[in-house]
């Protein structure tokens, strides 16, 4: 039995019931049933189109469920009076999930959810794992979600942006045990790009690229940050860094910028230097000031700081740094940088202790106090 | 087997001996002392006596219910003068000594100068049903 296969169909065989007007939860049930009646039969008897046999046994057992159901007898009969849809390109369907599993009614978190579980295929013990909660915990989650949207009909495209904020959120979070979370977000984001034609799907799959091209060289072995300009650059994926790059030129090229796609220009820039010092700080400063102008993200600004820091030299960084509020996360860490770069080791000492202090996570702070320490032991 | 919670405790206990603030150790010593954890919580892996750990962020906040219809008092942004506790490591050991013997390791992780920075680490069982004897 072929487990892969099982999951990429699934998906799609769940649109379809969705699409014909099944309730999500009840299209999920009855496609696990159809998926645990294929692991039975299938090995003594292979259908010929293994999506197709899904999709006739899962609405089956749709409609077995609902007619168990007395007290929905009548509107099984309307399902039943309903005619059959004409052929449709399965591309559809698909979309359909994402946006219904992206729905502005669902919070982001149990959007996340919805979409591993629904269009990614996993298990809610893969995603609880995956999050590091309690399986129950992650149970109750998603069942939550598809009460939420049980009652939506997407009788008109959903919000894409929406749907890729989704997709980034699942990116960002990493991995941690046997899920991949990083590489399950690009999956999906490639799915997503292969059924919509949109500049900012394309621009987001050569983000994600781009970054997951540097991961092996982002850390040490023993778990600690490598910044970028210390990483050892014959680890970054060659591979998808061409990919990344060729996929970004594709979508620029169609003139409709977006904030995915500036980020991935960045992100290309850096990736297209052979050594730090080789990096294009001029052009990433104007790809910034895009960026800027498109998300008004204080926290591109304070990026844009460290560029400028790059390309004008440290007294020109920390004048754009003079502009932000010192209460932005990380601040404290970029000013630190600038302030060493410009000499002042005291200043920057207080301040990697400060960002130390206000660090996310584990190896962020590591890495601060570990700058302060250095600065320190040198004075 | 009987599990622990060690509680790192960095204010709020009695100063560790070694009581240098890690900003001012050297970077190798930093290294030092978060491997020394690393091994430690490792070592305990491989002989199954590791339950969880995490790293806790400084800034902790003390809530309490403050009636009906009004919001909850908090303590406010004091945070210098409370105690800060920095993780917490669950243990699953076979006896009490043991447990106590792993909190002396843990808490001699080195620090300035290469030496054991001594840190207070507060350990506490964890309540359970006691075990019945079937047979």
């Amino acid at each position: 039995m072929n487990g892969a296969l099982l999951r990429s169909l699934t998906p799609g065989v769940l649109a379809v019931l969705v699409r014909r007007g099944a309730d999500f939860a009840a299209a999920e049930d009855a496609v696990q049933d159809a998926l645990v009646e294929a692991v039975r039969s299938w090995p003594a008897d292979p259908p010929r189109d293994a999506k197709g046999w899904l999709v006739t046994v899962a609405w089956r057992k749709f409609l077995d469920a609902r007619r168990a159901d007395t007290a929905r007898r009548r509107r099984e009969d309307l399902v039943d009076q309903e005619p059959e849809p004409g052929p449709a390109p399965a591309a559809d369907d698909t979309l359909q999930l994402y946006f219904l599993c992206a729905h502005p009614s669902l919070t982001p978190s149990s959007a996340v959810a919805l979409t591993l579980r629904a269009v990614g295929g996993l298990t809610t013990r893969q995603i609880a794992r995956a999050y590091l909660v309690p399986e129950a915990t992650m149970a109750q989650r998603i069942s939550r979600a598809k009460r939420t949207v049980s009652g939506v009909r997407l009788d008109r495209p959903g919000d894409v942006a929406t749907v890729l904020r989704v997709l980034y959120l699942v990116f960002n979070e990493g991995y941690s045990g046997d899920i991949d979370l990083a590489a399950e977000a690009i999956r999906l984001t490639r799915q997503l790009a292969a059924v919509i034609d949109h500049p900012e799907v394309a621009g987001l799959l050569a983000l994600m690229l781009l970054h997951h091209a540097r991961r092996a060289a982002r850390t040490a072995p023993d778990g600690s940050l490598v910044p970028l300009a210390e990483q050892d650059r014959t680890q970054w994926d060659t591979g998808a860094i061409t990919e990344g790059v060729a996929i970004l030129q594709a979508a620029l090229a169609r003139d409709r910028l977006g904030e995915f796609q500036a980020q991935a220009a960045i992100a290309a820039l850096h990736a297209d230097a052979p050594r730090a010092e080789e990096t294009d700080w001029v052009q990433i400063v104007e790809w910034y000031d895009e960026l800027a102008g498109l998300t008004g993200s204080p926290v591109v600004r304070l990026n844009r700081a460290v560029a400028v820091g790059e390309a004008d030299g440290p007294r020109a960084g920390l004048a754009a740094l003079a502009e932000l509020d010192e209460s932005l996360p990380r601040h404290a860490a970029v000013a630190a940088y600038l302030h060493e770069r410009d000499g002042d080791l005291t200043a920057a000492a207080r301040l990697y202790a400060e960002a130390a202090h206000k660090a996310p996570n584990l190896a962020e702070r590591d890495y601060l106090t570990r700058q302060a320490a250095r600065l320190n032991a040198r004075r | 087997m009987a599990k622990y919670l060690l509680l790192k405790h960095y204010r709020g206990a009695p100063a560790p001996v070694n009581d240098v603030c890690m900003d001012q150790w050297t970077p190798e010593e930093i290294s030092a002392h978060m491997k020394y954890m690393h091994d430690f919580a490792a070592r305990l892996e491989k002989t199954g006596e590791f339950v969880d750990g995490q790293a806790l962020a400084p800034e902790g906040t003390w809530v309490r219910y403050d009636g009906e219809g009004r919001p909850p008092v908090t303590d406010g942004p004091f945070a210098e003068t409370k105690d800060l506790i920095a993780g917490w490591m669950v243990i699953d050991v076979d006896s009490y000594e043991r447990a106590v013997e792993l909190a002396g390791e843990l808490s001699a992780a080195p620090g300035a100068g290469g030496k054991p920075i001594h840190e207070w680490l507060e350990l506490r069982p964890f309540l359970s049903a006691q075990p019945t004897i079937t047979e």
